[in-house]
């Protein structure tokens, strides 16, 4: 009994990880960043369903949009800040990344004070459960486990399937060749920025519903586990990223169920560390070989 | 000290030693001996009062972390993200050893290089497996070690004092004992990279296949830079426990480490005066803006962002500063035009 509620509470903190891991893979796969910024859209994500339900929009109208926001800010972050350094070398990049990280942080500092206020999760899923087999699970677990598992479907479908997503995975594999080849390697680009974002916005509300509140750093902590996921899992790969944030969510209740909460991050980070060591491309990463 | 060949023309190269080796170190000397007056002077005569002369106390501390991390980073081309964890290994070990011996100069020597060596033997440790991963990979393993070392900090609070932070740390850190050490630092890292060792160094992160094929022990270079700063970086963090007086925990995070990465690549990778530069200036601008209150750390990301895109190789590039370079340089200004005209007028000829 014990073991499936903590079971079912790792599935659900497993797949709000995995669905943000799969914003910093989708984005790494592409153009080799490790977007420090993506912790703070899902910040943002959080203040504008907060701003939205406070304002007295239902929650049909706010979710999404929050989610639109999310892809705005994405958008507007990849032609501002990225695109100018498309050519740059990369620890550039990384390091504007970087400065957007902190740009949001504080912008969110200010206009909204550094206090985390309260979210109104009640609002977006009701407070409750439902009974499976003599089992009760909260209806934000059920949410949340429906809502990622639907997102991850229509995510491989994307991919594998539409002409956008081949256009996506054919820029990652070679971007000059794609580019011959007449796809627009700027638009794919900010496309798979809004992907990932979009996911980072669903992310951002359904973290939002298991820890009620919003605060200008809740993006870090989640940004950072959710990136030691996407590595876990092999970074660049869709896959990876599902299975490493499943993998975390769960190795991290397990620890806390044991009774080491303290220790929980340093746990995250040992096992990170270990599968690196033994596995150097994570779960599911293809090993590049390097050309002379 | 990262001179490209094509910087270096051949004729400049035969005139870059008018002013022989003894006289270089003498005219350094005498530039450090005014610098270092100087500062007593200013903060003993009361021209600067106590919150500046803090500052700059902390930005000699920040020169040395920045300048250990270039080693990494600018010399050998990895990205660490764990530099906040060599620093607190550094100031935990080094603080602790001052406290249990007695006061005195000797004693404070002897704590500084303990907390140097267990730094630099983290750095080995840490450095061994996460130097078998590329890029990425690597960044992200120091960034876990470093946060391991944080949370391993805060989970001992008999031997460190965990969250509320270890206290009553002798204050040694005056500008003498921080000055003579950044100037130590830097004399350290500019021979090692003029060395065999340096060039090494260099040239895995030129290209590592090329250096792996001409038999240079790859491994045995990396780990080694690596070690050396994460040694500096200990030192500097006992410098820095020396300074506040107490540690916390909270001083050591990931934020730090990206703090110290930002100096490094603002300044220009692989440019020791960018370094220094940079470290200076981020560390004193946000402690001169307090009036502008919350407004100072959003100017800060904006600027950070524009020089990135504006400037990517960083403020400096890689260009790198040498005092005698420029009296040679104004030397053969003066009297060297005439000579350059002659050699010209023969080629045209």
């Amino acid at each position: 009994m014990l073991f499936f509620s903590q079971l079912i509470n790792g599935l659900q903190l497993g797949s709000i990880y995995a669905l943000v891991a799969l914003g910093y893979s989708m984005v790494y796969g592409i153009i080799l960043l490790l977007n420090f910024a993506h912790g703070d859209i899902i910040m943002v994500g959080g203040y504008i369903a907060l701003l939205a339900i406070t304002a007295g929009l239902p929650t049909y109208i706010a979710v999404p949009l929050s989610i639109i926001g999310c892809i705005l800010l994405a958008c507007i972050i990849d032609k501002v800040a990225y695109s100018p350094l498309r050519k740059a070398p990369r620890i550039s990049l990384l390091i504007t990344a970087i400065g957007v990280s902190l740009l949001l942080q504080n912008l969110a500092q200010l206009i909204f004070s550094a206090k985390s206020q309260p979210f109104p999760s009640s609002v977006v899923i009701p407070k409750g459960s439902v009974n499976i087999g003599g089992f009760a699970i909260s209806y934000t677990a059920l949410v949340t486990l429906v809502v990622a598992v639907v997102s991850m479907l229509l995510l491989t479908w994307l991919v594998q399937k539409s002409k956008m997503g081949k256009a996506m995975r054919a820029v990652s594999e070679d971007m000059g060749a794609a580019q011959l080849m007449g796809i627009s390697v700027n638009s794919t680009i900010s496309f798979t920025f809004a992907v990932g974002s979009a996911l980072a916005g669903i992310g951002a509300i359904l973290y939002c519903c298991r820890y009620p509140q919003v605060s200008p750093t809740m993006g870090s902590l989640l940004g950072l586990k959710a990136f030691v996921a996407a590595v876990l899992g092999g970074i660049g790969s869709i896959p990876g990223a599902m299975l490493g944030g499943f993998a975390i969510g769960l190795c991290e209740v397990l620890v806390t169920s044991l009774g080491g909460s303290a220790w929980t991050d340093a746990v995250v980070f040992a096992i990170l560390i270990v599968v690196l060591l033994i596995k150097p491309t994570g779960f599911m990463g293809k090993a590049m070989s390097e050309k002379v | 000290m990262t001179k490209t060949p094509s910087s270096a023309s051949p004729s400049l190269y035969e005139d870059k030693r008018i002013i022989s080796m003894p006289v270089r170190y003498l005219i350094n000397i005498v530039a450090i001996a005014v610098f270092m007056l100087i500062g007593n002077l200013i903060i003993s005569e009361g021209i600067i009062n106590r919150t500046y002369t803090t500052i700059l106390l902390q930005v000699g501390v920040y020169i040395i972390l920045a300048v250990s991390l270039n080693i990494s980073t600018g010399y050998l081309g990895q990205l660490p993200l764990g530099h906040a964890g060599f620093m607190a290994v550094g100031a935990y070990v080094g603080a602790l050893a001052w406290k249990a011996m007695p006061h005195g100069l000797g004693y404070m020597i002897i704590g500084l290089i303990v907390a140097g060596i267990a730094a630099g033997i983290v750095g080995i440790i840490i450095g061994i497996p996460a130097l078998r991963l590329r890029g990425d990979y690597l960044a992200i393993l120091t960034l876990g070690f470093g946060e391991i070392i944080r949370i391993i900090i805060i989970n001992l609070p008999d031997i460190t004092g965990g969250t509320p932070g270890l206290l009553n740390i002798p204050k040694y850190s005056n500008f003498n004992v921080i000055f003579i050490f950044v100037i130590l630092t830097c004399y350290i890292i500019h021979t090692m990279m003029k060395s065999r060792h340096g060039r090494a160094i260099l040239s895995i992160r030129e290209n590592e296949i090329a250096a792996e094929a001409c038999g240079i022990n790859t491994t045995y270079y990396k780990v080694m830079a690596f070690s050396v700063s994460a040694a500096l970086a200990g030192v500097a963090g006992c410098l820095y426990g020396g300074l506040q007086g107490s540690l916390f925990p909270s001083a050591f995070g990931f934020m730090d480490s990206i703090n110290i990465l930002v100096m490094v690549v603002l300044g220009g990778m692989g440019s020791m005066i960018g370094s220094v530069l940079a470290a200076s200036v981020l560390t004193a601008l946000p402690a001169m803006l307090q009036f502008l209150a919350s407004y100072r750390m959003v100017i800060y990301s904006v600027l950070l962002i524009l020089v990135m895109i504006f400037k990517p190789s960083g403020l400096m590039g890689t260009y790198d500063f040498s005092l005698t370079g420029l009296i040679e340089k104004a030397i053969i200004k003066i009297r060297g035009g005439s000579k350059n005209n002659a050699k010209e007028g023969q080629a045209n000829e």
